[in-house]
């Protein structure tokens, strides 16, 4: 059974529509990427699989478990789906170090020197144990990003979602969250990526998605979305990327 | 920029020497002195009269020299000015009278406030010193001030206990304001209404209404407490009302990005609160509190009205006795001087809270 089912959800912002009948499963240990121009509802779909928005109808299930409507726990739902977004919101008044913590200890009952042992080595992997004792501000934006999903590893989420997290890094910087996206995929962690780093897309997920009028108008393989794509609208928005030089 | 002045180098500009203006600053620094010897001579001579000639005698030794003073800065404008004129080099001549220009000033700014000074001072003495006898009877100030300090132990005590009550009710209020949901709507009206009550009632008719009339009631319980008890419930009530609107303003300036992301790890609402909304808010809200804080230590002399015997009564009770205010004066610099070092602190964190929004902005 697919991790993730989503099935058929429409969106309003008031009398605008973001998506309009959007359907699309995630298998587990899978990576989708989602693409689409700007504004074609990446962000609002992640958002709505945490219930940080509401969907107008339809249905979105969690291992078959229905988590859109009345009656589901969020705190609970989004302790299992991490969310890293756009722009880094780290907490300003703690420390690296208590950001990533906090969430465990207070939430999942951890014990302070489990927690941070935990956060330290994660804090290694990305390159900045020696930050872990700075506020935020004392970082700059790539290294706030990286705490972040840090932050969001620490829950051990069984789906995370990624909203742009590149899009405010230098390209150094990018490579380097690329590995550690990289890594999470090798040890199967589930993840949908919103981006519009194409070759950040190519190279790491399982599986494209191309939104488009609020709805999943293409989706296969990085090599099929890519090299071939069916649809007119996917390969317009393609020439454009190459067009801009970002294909 | 440097291709304009080479450009321009051989048009000849004028020096400004400041000729008029170090004139003038000189005539007005003689004109002050004048002025201040006349009125040291007058006052001095009166003082001496009334047999407390040494306190004065020091000041108008301060004031002379002030004035002294103020006559060298004008003296030093004019000679610099005057080398101006006769400077060789253009640059040295603009540098001196750029120099004789602010002395100018200095000396204006000195005298001004001289004037002003000395004015203050003859309205003390005017009429046979009616003012000074009034408001400024040393003796009685003197002599007043050991019992108007354990009065306003009072005070400080009222102060004291009321600041820890408004800040934890005020927080309660607060958030009772920004509870979310149709399931908050309740408490989150009852909470308007008792801010908007509060705010628009003048806390001297709170104080008075409770002071006198929870006695009234017969209550168990609440008909009962000392003075200095209602005065803090009334204090609090009216200032939770104000401080809660601060905290509302902190709680609602926390960027909803924050909120989105503890919401998103898992966090409930009143954990959200707990853990990033109230701190940060916190943090933000420090000087209007502190500023909240200054005028509830004044209006703790508000208690007055329903006779607890605070500093402020206690002074009245002294000035009635003696026909004279000086005792309320005792008062006065009291209150003065406790404020004054909180509102520096104020303005400091002020500063450094701005400097931090700047730099977090860049
Ligand atoms: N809170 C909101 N209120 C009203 N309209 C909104 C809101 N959030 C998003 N929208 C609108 O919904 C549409 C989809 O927004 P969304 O942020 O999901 O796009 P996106 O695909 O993530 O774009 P980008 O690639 O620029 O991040 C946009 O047209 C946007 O203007
Ligand atoms: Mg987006």
């Amino acid at each position: 059974m697919a991790l993730l089912e989503i099935d058929d959800i429409t969106k309003h912002y008031g009398t605008h529509q973001v998506l309009s009948g959007l359907s699309l499963s995630v298998n587990e240990h899978e990576v989708v990427c989602l693409i689409g121009p700007s504004g074609c509802g990446k962000s609002s779909l992640l958002r709505c699989i945490n219930r940080l928005e509401e969907t107008s109808s339809g249905e979105i299930r969690v291992h078959g478990e229905r988590i859109t409507g009345e009656g589901v726990d969020l705190d609970r739902l989004r302790r299992d789906i991490g969310i890293v977004f756009q722009a880094y919101n780290l907490f300003p008044h703690m420390t690296v170090l208590r950001n990533t913590i906090l969430a465990p200890m207070t939430l999942l009952g951890q014990s302070c020197a489990e927690a941070t042992d935990r956060a330290m080595a994660l804090l290694e992997r990305v390159g900045l144990a020696h930050k872990a004792h700075d506020y935020p501000d004392r970082l700059s934006g790539g290294q706030q990003q990286r705490v972040a999903i840090v932050r969001a590893l620490m829950m051990n989420p069984m789906l995370l979602l990624l909203d742009e997290i590149t899009s405010a890094l230098d390209p150094e910087l990018v490579a380097e969250v690329l590995d550690l996206v990289r890594d999470l995929a090798a040890g199967g962690m589930t993840m949908i990526l919103a981006t519009h780093e194409m070759g950040f897309a190519r190279e790491v997920s399982d599986r494209v998605c191309f939104l488009y009028q609020g709805q999943v108008h293409e989706e296969g393989t990085p090599a099929e979305i890519f090299g071939a794509p069916r649809q007119e609208k996917t390969r317009a928005f393609l020439r454009d990327l190459v067009k801009a030089g970002r294909l | 920029m440097a291709l304009t002045m080479t450009e321009t180098v051989r048009v000849p500009r004028p020096v400004h020497i400041h000729r008029l203006r170090s004139a003038l600053s000189v005539l007005v620094a003689l004109a002050t002195s004048g002025l201040i010897a006349f009125s040291i001579l007058r006052i001095v001579a009166y003082a001496y009269r009334q047999g407390n000639g040494l306190e004065i005698a020091v000041v108008a030794a301060l004031f002379a020299l002030l004035s002294a003073y103020v006559v060298l800065l004008g003296a030093r404008a004019v000679a610099l000015s005057a080398r101006a004129g006769r400077a060789v080099e253009i640059h040295h001549a603009r540098e001196l009278g750029a120099q004789a220009s602010l002395r100018s000033w200095n000396a204006l700014a000195w005298s001004c406030a001289l004037l002003i000074a000395t004015g203050l001072a003859w309205l003390l003495v005017l009429n046979d010193a009616a003012v000074s006898r009034t408001f400024f009877d040393l003796a009685l100030i003197r002599n007043s001030s050991g019992e108007i300090l354990s009065a306003f132990t009072t005070n400080i005590v009222i102060f004291a206990v009321s600041v820890v009550l408004i800040l934890v009710w005020a927080l309660v209020i607060a958030i009772a304001r920004t509870l979310p949901g149709d399931a908050g709507r309740p408490l989150r009206l009852m909470a308007t209404a008792y801010c908007d009550l509060f705010r628009g009632l003048p806390s001297v008719i709170t104080i008075y209404l409770i002071g006198f009339g929870l006695p009234l009631t017969n209550l168990p319980l609440v008909s009962a407490l000392s003075s200095s008890t209602y005065a803090i419930i009334a204090l609090t009530l009216t200032y939770g009302a104000y401080t809660s609107e601060i905290y509302r303003a902190g709680i609602e300036g926390v960027h909803h990005s924050l909120i989105a992301a503890a919401r998103s790890l898992g966090f409930s609402h009143a954990m959200t609160l707990r853990h990033v909304v109230i701190p940060i808010a916190l943090r933000n809200i420090v000087p209007p509190l502190m500023n909240d804080c200054i005028s509830l230590q004044k209006d703790t002399a508000l208690v007055s009205v329903i006779g607890t015997i605070d500093a402020f009564n206690q002074s009245k009770i002294i000035a009635a006795n003696n026909f004279n205010l000086s005792a309320v004066t005792t008062v006065a610099i009291l209150f003065v001087a406790i404020t004054i070092p909180q509102a520096r602190l104020v303005d400091r964190l002020t500063q450094r809270a701005q400097r931090r929004r700047r730099a977090g902005g860049a």
